[in-house]
C-alpha cells in the first residue's frame, strides 16, 4: 500500500499526457505535454506554433494556466497523504476504498480534460478565417481525441498517456494488489 | 611526289593520333561502365541528404553559393561582399556597416578563396573565412547560421590574393597581396615602382573562442606579386608558403615583362619566429586606417569601427624567418600537402611541376647554402630544396590537391584537364578531361592534414556548349568526380554561380548538427525590437520616425500609420515573432529607395523610406508566410511637409 501511496507521485516528475499534431509541412510534429500543473513545449516553442495553427480556424489559445493545475496537485497529494494514512494505520478495506476513491477521481479529471478539449476544439471565434462544416452541415469541430488519432484537416492528432500516467495507473493498481493481497492474508489467519 | 609522300605521312599521324584519342576515350567510358552506373552515384533521392558541403566563392559576385555534394544542387547563396537585395543585406540599417571600408561604402566585392577552420589540422566546421581581392578585405562567415559575421579591412594590401587561408589551429588567416604598392601609399611616378613599392603579408590572428580577427602584424615584402599562399602542416607548421611573380619587379605590360625571369620564388615565412619577435615588441606600430566590422547577433546589428595603426615587421630585422625559393616560372597555386612535406609550385608556364621538399629546406638553412639575397632576404639553391618535379603533365598547372593517400590533382588551365599523379615517385597515374580551361580543383577536407578524398570538383572558367544556351553570358560550370578508385570518373556537370575561384568543402554532419534553426526571440537585444504586439509603438524625433513593427502570421502590427510627412526619415524596424523553422516574414513599402527586408523568426530588421509623395501607401510581406499571405498588408498615410497630420498607428481597429 505504501508505493500504491507513493507512485502517483511521479506526476509531479513526468508529464500526464501527450497531444501530438503531424503534418507534412511538420516534420518535427508539434506536440504539448499536459503535466498535473502545468503545460509544456516538447520541442522549444511548440505550444505557440500550435496556437499560430489554430488561430486560422478560430481555436482559442491554450491558456499559461487553467485551475485543474491547482486542483490537480492538491488532489494528488491529498490523496497520496491519505494512501500513506491508510498503510500506516489501516487496513485492507480501507485500501479498496482508496483505490475506489483514487479511480472516481481519476476518470472525473478524464471527464474534466474532456470537456475542456470539447470547448477547445468547439468554441470558436465566429470571426474565424476559415470556417469548415462537417458533411451534414453543422461547424466543424477539431477537438483531438481523448485516447489514441485521428485526422483533423491536413493534421493527424494523437492523444496518449505518459509515464506521469503510468505511474498513477500503477499506484492505483497497487492500491488494488493491496487490497486483494490484505483480503487473502485476512482470510488465511481469521483474526 | 615528295609532296604526296609528305601529305599521306601527314595524314596517317593524324589518324594515328586521332584512333589513340578514340581507343583512350573509349577505354574511359568502358571503366566507367564497369565501375558501375555514374547517374546512380550523384543521385540523391528526394528527402535524402547529401554526403559533403561545399562552398564555392562566388568571384565577382562577392558572395559564397553553398552546394551539396554529389548532387551538386545549389542550397544557398551567402551574401558577403556584396549587397543582396534577396535578404536585405547591405541595405538594411543593421547591415550596412559591414560594408564599410576607408573608402567609404562599397556595395560590392571580388571573393576568391574559401577556407574552413581547422582544429589540430583537421576541418572543424566553425568558420569560413573568404578573401576580396579587390577593396582587401578578409569575412569570416559563421557556419552556425550561415551569415557573414566579420569583415576586416587589410591596409597596406593591394589585391587581396593570396588569401585567406588558415593555419593548422586557425591561430591565424593569412592575407597576402597581389600587388605591391607604395607603403605607406603616397603620390609618386609608377616608374619609380622598383625598389620602392613593397608587398605586405598580412597575419591576422582569430580568438579561439569567438573567432573574432585582428590584424597581428604584417610583414613588409619586397615589391612583387603575391599570387597565392598556403600554411605549413604537421611537420611544417609554423611556417607560411607564397608563391610570387613579377620578381622583375615591371609597373607595364605584365604579361611580357613579369614573364622573363627564368624563375621567380616560393616566399617560406616562419611566423612563429616572426610571431615571437612581435609578442617581444618587435615590429613597429605604423599610422593606418582600416574597417573591423563586427556583427552582434544578439543586436542583429553590425557596428564599423576605423582601427588606426598596424603592426609593421621588416623581414631583414627577424634573421631566419624568410628564406625564397627559386621556382620556374611565375608559379601560381602554392599547394602544402597533408604530412607537410612538399610544397608544390605550379609553374604556370613551366611545362614540368615543381615540388620543394620541407625537410631539405630545413637542411639547406642549416648549411648555410645560398644562392645570393633580395633586399636582405637569403635565396636558396634551387637544386638544394628540389624534392622532384612531374615531368611534362600538361600545359598551364595552375593548383593541386590532394587525396590524403598519397596522391596530388593538378588543374592544367590551357590543356584543359586534371592529372593525378604519386607524390615522391613524381609518376603520372591518371588524366581527365573538363571542360573548359579549369581554374581551382577542390577534393572536400582539402587545405588541411586530413583530406576526405572522395570526391574532387573541378571549377571551370569557360562553360560555351556545357548547358543550354543562355545568350552571349553564362554561369560558369563545375565537374564533379569520383576519386575513389585508381582512375578518375567524371560524375557531373553542374552550373556555378559568378566565377568561383576556390571552394572549401567537408562532410556535412559536423555542419548539419550545429546548424541553427531560428534566433531565440527572448536573446534578441535589438535596441529597436518589438517583441510583441503590446510593445509596437510609432515614435517623432524630429523630422525621424520610428515604427517599432512585428510580424506574425499573418498580420503587422501596425497596420495602419497616419502622421507621416514628405522630408521625414521613416525606420521600419521589422520584429519578425515567429519562433518556428523556416517562417520568415518580408517587408517592403512602395516607392521605397531600398531593398526589401527578410526577416528571420526572432530577428529585427530595419529599413529607411523617405518618402517624396503625398498619399496612402500600401506595404506588404514580400514572402509567402502563411494562407493568409496575400493579407499580410498595411498602409501608410504621407502627408505634406506642413500638413499637422497627428501620428497615430492601430492593427485590427480602425484609425479614429
Amino acid at each position: 500500500m505504501l508505493f500504491a501511496a507513493i507512485l502517483p507521485l511521479g506526476l509531479f516528475l513526468f508529464p500526464l499526457w501527450r497531444i501530438t499534431l503531424e503534418a507534412p509541412q511538420y516534420p518535427i510534429p508539434l506536440a504539448m505535454n499536459i503535466h498535473i500543473n502545468d503545460f509544456s513545449d516538447v520541442h522549444p516553442h511548440d505550444i505557440k506554433n500550435i496556437n499560430l495553427m489554430n488561430h486560422y480556424v478560430g481555436m482559442q489559445y491554450i491558456p499559461e494556466a487553467i485551475p485543474e493545475f491547482k486542483i490537480f496537485p492538491a488532489g494528488i497529494l491529498i490523496t497520496g497523504f491519505l494512501g500513506l494514512l491508510i498503510a500506516w494505520k489501516g487496513n485492507y478495506k480501507w485500501f479498496l476504498g482508496w483505490f475506489i476513491l483514487m479511480l472516481v477521481l481519476s476518470f472525473a479529471g478524464m471527464y474534466d480534460f474532456y470537456l475542456w478539449e470539447h470547448d477547445y476544439g468547439h468554441n470558436l471565434d465566429p470571426k474565424a478565417i476559415m470556417k469548415f462544416t462537417n458533411k451534414d452541415g453543422t461547424v466543424m469541430g477539431f477537438q483531438p481525441p481523448l485516447f489514441g488519432s485521428r485526422d483533423i484537416l491536413n493534421f493527424k492528432a494523437h492523444s496518449y498517456p505518459q509515464l506521469g500516467a503510468l505511474f498513477l495507473g500503477l499506484g492505483i493498481t497497487a492500491g488494488f494488489v493491496a487490497y486483494w493481497v490484505g483480503k487473502k492474508n485476512n482470510k488465511r489467519v481469521p483474526s | 611526289m615528295k609532296t604526296i609522300l609528305k601529305s599521306t605521312v601527314a595524314l596517317l599521324t593524324i589518324l594515328v593520333a586521332f584512333s589513340s584519342c578514340n581507343n583512350s576515350e573509349k577505354s574511359g567510358s568502358k571503366s566507367g561502365a564497369l565501375a558501375g552506373n555514374v547517374a546512380e552515384k550523384v543521385y540523391v533521392a528526394p528527402g535524402e541528404y547529401d554526403s559533403h558541403y561545399a562552398f564555392l566563392s562566388g568571384g565577382y559576385s562577392g558572395n559564397i553559393t553553398v552546394y551539396g555534394l554529389p548532387s551538386g544542387r545549389m542550397f544557398k547563396e551567402i551574401p558577403v561582399f556584396s549587397q543582396f537585395p534577396t535578404s536585405g543585406y547591405g541595405y538594411s540599417e543593421e547591415t550596412k556597416p559591414m560594408l564599410n571600408t576607408s573608402h567609404g561604402f562599397i556595395p560590392w566585392g571580388d571573393s576568391h578563396h574559401p577556407d574552413i577552420s581547422q582544429t589540430n589540422g583537421e576541418i572543424d566546421g566553425r568558420f569560413i573565412f573568404i578573401n576580396e581581392n579587390n577593396t582587401p578585405r578578409i569575412a569570416k562567415i559563421d557556419l552556425k547560421t550561415f551569415e557573414t559575421t566579420e569583415i576586416i579591412e587589410v591596409p597596406n594590401s593591394a589585391g587581396n590574393h593570396s588569401s585567406s587561408f588558415v593555419t593548422e589551429n586557425t591561430e591565424y588567416v593569412v592575407a597576402g597581396t597581389r600587388f605591391s604598392v607604395p607603403i605607406p601609399q603616397r603620390d609618386m611616378p609608377i616608374k619609380d615602382y622598383k625598389g620602392n613599392f613593397k608587398g605586405a603579408l598580412s597575419f591576422i590572428s582569430v580568438a579561439p573562442e569567438t573567432g573574432n580577427m585582428a590584424i597581428k602584424f604584417q610583414v613588409l615584402m619586397p615589391g612583387f606579386n603575391y599570387d597565392l599562399s598556403h600554411p605549413g602542416r604537421g611537420k611544417s607548421h609554423g611556417w607560411f608558403f607564397f608563391t610570387t611573380y613579377n620578381t622583375e619587379e615591371a609597373s607595364t605590360l605584365l604579361e611580357v615583362n613579369a614573364s622573363q625571369n627564368d624563375k621567380d620564388f616560393i616566399a617560406a615565412i616562419n611566423w612563429k619566429k616572426i610571431e615571437a619577435y612581435v609578442n617581444n615588441g618587435g615590429g613597429t606600430m605604423m599610422p593606418a586606417n582600416y574597417a573591423h566590422n563586427l556583427y552582434d547577433e544578439d543586436t542583429h546589428t553590425a557596428t564599423s569601427t576605423m582601427k588606426k595603426e598596424v603592426r609593421v615587421v621588416n623581414p631583414s630585422e627577424v634573421p631566419g624567418a624568410v628564406y625564397f625559393l627559386p621556382t620556374p616560372k611565375s608559379p601560381h597555386g602554392c599547394d602544402v600537402d597533408p604530412t607537410g612535406e612538399y610544397i608544390v609550385g605550379n609553374g604556370k608556364l613551366s611545362a614540368n611541376l615543381t615540388v620543394h621538399s620541407f625537410t631539405k629546406m630545413l637542411d639547406a638553412i642549416e648549411k648555410e647554402k645560398f644562392a645570393g639575397e633580395a633586399y636582405g632576404i637569403p635565396i636558396l639553391n634551387f637544386e638544394d630544396v628540389l624534392a622532384g618535379s612531374v615531368e611534362q603533365p600538361g600545359l598551364g598547372p595552375l593548383h593541386t590537391e590532394f587525396d590524403g593517400k598519397g596522391n596530388a590533382y593538378t588543374t592544367f588551365f590551357i590543356s584543359s584537364e586534371v592529372v593525378k599523379w604519386k607524390l615522391g615517385t613524381w609518376e603520372v597515374i591518371d588524366r581527365k578531361p573538363t571542360y573548359y580551361s579549369v581554374g581551382h580543383l577542390t577534393i572536400p577536407g582539402g587545405n588541411s592534414g586530413k583530406p576526405q578524398g572522395k570526391y574532387m570538383f573541378a571549377m571551370n572558367k569557360i562553360t560555351k556548349d556545357r548547358y543550354l544556351p543562355t545568350g552571349p553570358e553564362m554561369e560558369h560550370s563545375a565537374q564533379l568526380y569520383d576519386i575513389s578508385g585508381d582512375k578518375m570518373e567524371l560524375l557531373l556537370d553542374f552550373p556555378t554561380h559568378g566565377e568561383p575561384h576556390y571552394a572549401a568543402a567537408m562532410r556535412a554532419d559536423l555542419i548539419m548538427e550545429r546548424s541553427q534553426k531560428i534566433y531565440s526571440l527572448e536573446e534578441n537585444k535589438h535596441p529597436y525590437a518589438a517583441k510583441s504586439d503590446a510593445d509596437t509603438k510609432v515614435v517623432r524625433k524630429g523630422n525621424e520616425v520610428h515604427i517599432y513593427m512585428t510580424t506574425i502570421r499573418s498580420h503587422f502590427s501596425p497596420d495602419n500609420i497616419e502622421g507621416i510627412k514628405v522630408g521625414d526619415k521613416v525606420y521600419f524596424h521589422v520584429t519578425n515573432l515567429e519562433q518556428d523553422f523556416d517562417v520568415p516574414h518580408g517587408f517592403a513599402v512602395l516607392g521605397q529607395n531600398n531593398s526589401e527586408l527578410l526577416v528571420m523568426p526572432g530577428q529585427t530588421k530595419s529599413s529607411v523610406w523617405e518618402p517624396t509623395k503625398v498619399g496612402v501607401w500600401p506595404f506588404y510581406c514580400t514572402d509567402f508566410c502563411s494562407a493568409l499571405h496575400q493579407e499580410m498588408q498595411g498602409y501608410i498615410r504621407v502627408s505634406a511637409a506642413n500638413a499637422d497630420t497627428p501620428l497615430k498607428w492601430s492593427m485590427g481597429e480602425d484609425i479614429e
